[in-house]
């Protein structure tokens, strides 16, 4: 392990890569790799990318690492799409359009299956973005699954969330509803080139001109990515928004609230796992049964279950 | 339905070397193992063996699958497996499948490739051939 964590450390792709997965399936070692490389962590600027399906993530992902590239920048992209509830395979297709990376060695790509995760990112994806920012890249782009109306956990992953839009989904009662489009830090209206872009973007900004009138009004920009316009001006606003977590002191207190999360979240998946060596199967089974049956309600079942860490 | 556990999966990379551009059998051999449980990396077509190892060392896969149609195997082959060697990766499970004459099987073998699934092949097959090599 600490031979696996000093080649990452002096750059080695090859063992970034492993650690990434001990660290995704959750074994001991992966876990003791994380608490050496922890320390590391907390240099890059975080990006997470996010909107429907087939609105464009993948290719403006790669479109915004090749921005970066030109800056001189290192990126890491890690790069989500979903498990099948029924076999837990996965098909990870976004490296497709991101082939003009592919040998760059400034540029790592990661594909991650959603494991079961809800939210639009995986169990583990604070794990591996903090690995990925202990190995040096300048930024991480961290890409969802293709998000609806209510996958938000990409805000508390990443420092500055990029929300992907396309002319011609839905009118403004849409964007006014609650959820995503809340966390967006920067709007980027993509597939600019499409009819209704332009009174997409108005769109957009009226709304937010609806927010209290002393909160931070999120630029909104048009992109057409597989043509790679409008990313110097994407990079440009990222980096305005950095400044503008350090300038007000929100950066500290973003960390804070992120850091909060993961140690909940941990804590939450270690009691789970402690319950589960508690109780036998059998004994789950059973309870669940009764819930199946409605002789039991389900709270009461879990309470059972939890009880059973102090017997 | 249930919720996947925290066990490592097999990661398989699909990938289409060379220039011809038909991936249906890529993508039903794709389908297959993402059925089977498998998390399964496709990359695409016209894909060189630079790209196609280092999208292998840096998803960190178990098995790379490679399908070809144009008869360039015995040209790209050879190249892959070099530049998985350059970049440590020679532990990685070698399979190939598309138009591939029965005569290039020993050259093949030779390269390392575990098996070579041609037209008509059961995709469970395939599935149970990963499942068998992959120790996890």
């Amino acid at each position: 392990m600490e031979e696996l964590v000093q080649r990452l450390l002096a750059g080695d792709r090859r063992a970034l890569a492993r650690v990434i997965s001990r660290v995704e399936n959750e074994t001991a070692e992966g876990r003791d790799c994380l608490r050496a490389l922890f320390s590391y962590s907390g240099r890059a600027h975080t990006v997470g990318i996010t909107g429907g399906a087939g609105s464009g993530k993948s290719t403006l992902a790669g479109a915004l690492a090749a921005e970066y590239r030109r800056r001189r920048h290192t990126v890491g992209i890690v790069a989500v799409d979903p498990s099948s509830p029924f076999s837990h395979g996965a098909i990870l297709g976004d490296r497709i359009r991101m082939q003009d990376l592919a040998l760059d060695p400034g540029v790592y790509v990661r594909s991650m299956a959603s494991r079961g995760a809800l939210g639009g990112l995986a169990p583990t994806i604070d794990d591996v973005v903090a690995v990925m920012d202990a190995f040096g890249f300048d930024y991480v782009i961290i890409e969802t699954v293709g998000a609806g109306q209510d996958e938000v956990e990409i805000a508390g992953t990443a420092l500055t969330t990029v929300l992907v839009n396309n002319p011609g989904t839905g009118d403004d009662i849409q964007a006014m509803k609650a959820g995503i489009l809340e966390i967006a830090d920067v709007l980027v209206v993509n597939k600019a080139d499409h009819p209704g872009a332009d009174m997409l973007v108005s769109q957009l900004q009226a709304l937010l001109t609806l927010a209290p009138a002393n909160s931070r009004r999120p630029p909104v920009l048009k992109t057409n990515a597989v043509r790679g316009e409008g990313l110097g001006a994407l990079a440009d606003a990222i980096d305005e928004h950095r400044e503008y977590l350090e300038t007000s002191g929100k950066l500290a207190r973003q960390r804070e609230i992120d850091a909060r999360h993961q140690v909940l979240t941990a804590a939450r998946a270690i009691l789970l796992e402690r319950v589960r060596r508690a109780t036998s199967e059998a004994e789950i089974e059973a309870l669940v049964s009764r819930v199946a049956a409605r002789e039991l309600d389900p709270h009461s079942a879990a309470e059972t279950l939890a009880d059973s860490l102090y017997s | 339905m249930t919720t996947p556990t925290a066990v490592a999966k097999i990661r398989v990379l699909i990938a289409k070397p060379g220039l011809d551009g038909h991936d249906r059998g890529a993508k039903v051999v794709a389908r297959a193992l993402r059925d089977g449980g498998c998390e399964v990396i496709y990359t695409g077509i016209r894909q060189t063996p630079e790209m196609i190892a280092e999208a292998a060392l840096q998803e960190d896969v178990d098995v790379v699958g490679l399908s070809i149609l144009s008869g360039a195997h015995l040209e790209l082959f050879p190249r892959i497996v070099d530049e998985l060697k350059k970049r440590g990766m020679d532990d990685v499970l070698l399979f190939c499948g598309g138009i591939i004459p029965e005569e290039d099987t020993t050259a093949l073998d030779r390269l390392g490739f575990r098996a070579i699934f041609r037209p008509g092949t059961n995709t469970k097959d395939i599935v149970k051939f990963v499942y068998d090599h992959v120790k996890k």
